[in-house]
């Protein structure tokens, strides 16, 4: 899977766990939490849709790793491989 | 054939079913097992027929309001986040704001609404000398961090005392706080009063349009969507348990195999049916209530009384404590769901009346004098109604239930509302497997049941 498809599946997810935000314009190396009100019940969600629709498994010592947009990117596609 | 699950979830009311939701979206396996034949526990509805109308209305329990009023897209707040988590659309649960509610003492009112504004303007009119101290209050009060799982007990009232000198306007300021979550009596830990002066007096009131009951509607209707199981009539005999849960066995002699008990029967109340003998000891809470519902012939005497509830008080100091008669007159919630939303004017006008009572005292009555009593109660409410409307009143319904009635339909001990004065903020049981969820494990109010059912499910059902 490429780059640009994990990009979509991550931004699905939030798209989902949080349906009231505006996704446009996310910049991809800033922290989700800093600009989109998401909190740790939040960032638990996309970890659970992860496991749910794509059967990837992110350890909760794993979970800073989700900070920004580019990180998950970076940190996910190989899980997708 | 042994019945396995992930999780088995003791009480359909509010924080079972928001745990029943996440769990069941995550794809584990639970069952929500539920004594009465409706869900909701404290926050249920009933449905009476008027004689001579025939009509069939619908009597909310346990909701007066929900605490913690959001408007739609407002971040950051508790409502928020819990339909987010529920992935429920805000405008589900069809909210109607409250006019303003009012603080009424012997010798002074206050009004308050769900803009701060308004309460900091009325104590700035009746009690000039302590704007200055309250606007110093209510700073503090938002940099608190009233959730903090360690913070150490500190008195409600002596915060109070540092901060205010006019004792009257610290016993209004506190009295719709206790009485709207308060175990204790008299006080209450400060991080609780944070909790619960936020939810009342900065974010509000609103009610649900239909009622309680459009919001457990919602709930059951997600909760079969994502798959979850319910199962009204069934009581659990024991919970089978010896470090660690094994599971729970029911009254209809029927066995349920798991490892994750989340229960909101309450902290006494789940450890009394533990088949295993432990040391620790919940305390019962003391407060309980009655309340009176009746049904005035129109909507007239609401026009000119545009509060939605009143804190009434007697006189000028709050006793918030188990009377030491049947029920106390001297104080009481007074409730216009009406109130809520004022563009409907025809049909009748609702009154709900809550006093304190004790439990132990309704209990012992007999049959008929407990009748009696009953209509003593009502007398008072009504009495509440004329003095508040100034004008006679035309009642063509009423009802009144009692701590007893609250021990049969919820199952809670001596009729507590607000549960044991024990709560396990982590919801964590010397039993490996066993949570405690809702009112024991210390949030409060409708919001905090929904919200105390989704982070334990998240903590101890998802997080693993």
């Amino acid at each position: 899977m490429t780059t640009e498809e994990v990009k979509n599946i991550v931004l699905e997810i939030i798209a989902d766990v949080a349906p009231d935000e505006d996704l446009d314009g996310l910049k991809g190396a800033d922290s989700l939490r800093d600009q989109l009100d998401l909190d740790s019940m939040d960032f638990l969600d996309i970890v659970m849709e992860l496991r749910k629709r794509h059967k990837v498994e992110v350890p909760s010592e794993d979970y800073s790793h989700l900070a920004t947009l580019n990180s998950c990117v970076e940190y996910l596609t190989p899980k997708f491989a | 054939m042994t019945q396995k699950y992930d999780a088995v979830i003791i009480g359909a009311g509010m924080s079972g079913l928001a745990a029943g939701i996440r769990l069941a979206m995550f794809d584990k396996k639970v069952v929500i097992l539920e004594k009465h034949v409706i869900s909701g526990g404290l926050n249920s509805y009933y449905t009476r027929r008027i004689k001579e109308t025939k009509e069939l209305i619908n009597f909310d329990v346990g909701l007066h309001a929900l605490t913690n009023f959001a408007k739609k897209g407002e971040k950051k707040r508790p409502l928020t986040k819990l339909l987010k988590q529920l992935r429920i659309p805000y405008d589900a649960f069809q909210l109607k704001e409250q006019t303003h509610s009012l603080i009424h003492f012997k010798s002074a009112q206050l009004k308050f609404s769900n803009d701060l504004a308004l309460l900091t303007n009325e104590i700035s009119e009746v009690f000039p000398k302590e704007i200055d101290s309250f606007t110093r209050f209510t700073a503090y009060l938002m940099e608190y961090n009233e959730v903090d799982l360690n913070a150490k007990y500190e008195s409600a009232r002596s915060v109070l005392d540092s901060y205010f000198k006019d004792d009257l306007l610290k016993e209004m300021i506190i009295a719709p706080l206790l009485i709207y979550g308060s175990a204790w009596e008299n006080d209450m830990d400060f991080s609780q009063f944070v909790i619960m002066f936020k939810s009342l007096y900065i974010e509000g009131f609103s009610r649900p349009e239909g009622g309680v009951r459009t919001i457990l509607d919602l709930l059951i209707k997600r909760y079969e969507e994502v798959g979850g199981e319910l199962r009204y009539r069934a009581i659990v005999e024991s919970i089978k348990a010896s470090n660690e849960v094994h599971g729970v066995e029911l009254k209809n002699g029927e066995y349920l195999e798991t490892k994750k008990i989340l229960s909101s029967a309450g902290l006494p109340e789940t450890f009394k049916i533990l088949n295993k003998e432990t040391k620790f000891r919940p305390q019962i809470g003391k407060l309980s209530f009655t309340e009176s519902i009746y049904l005035l012939k129109d909507k007239t005497p609401l026009k000119n009384f545009d509060s939605t509830i009143v804190f009434y008080n007697d006189s000028d100091i709050y006793n918030y404590q188990k009377p030491n008669q049947l029920f106390d007159k001297s104080s009481a919630v007074f409730c216009l769901p009406d109130n809520y939303d004022r563009s409907e004017s025809q049909g009748y006008g609702t009154v709900r009346v809550t006093h304190m009572a004790n439990y132990k005292l309704w209990k012992e009555l007999e049959k008929t004098e407990y009748k009696e009593q009953k209509e003593t109660v009502f007398g008072e409410a009504r009495l509440l109604g004329e003095k508040l409307f100034n004008q006679e009143l035309d009642v063509v319904f009423k009802d009144v239930f009692t701590p007893s009635t609250i021990e049969r339909y919820t199952n809670h001990f001596d009729g507590t509302v607000y549960g044991s004065t024990t709560k396990l903020r982590d919801g964590k049981t010397e039993i490996e497997g066993l949570y405690i969820i809702g009112t024991d494990q210390g949030f409060l109010g409708i919001v905090g049941s929904m919200l105390s059912g989704i982070s334990m499910a998240n903590l101890h059902g998802l997080m693993e």
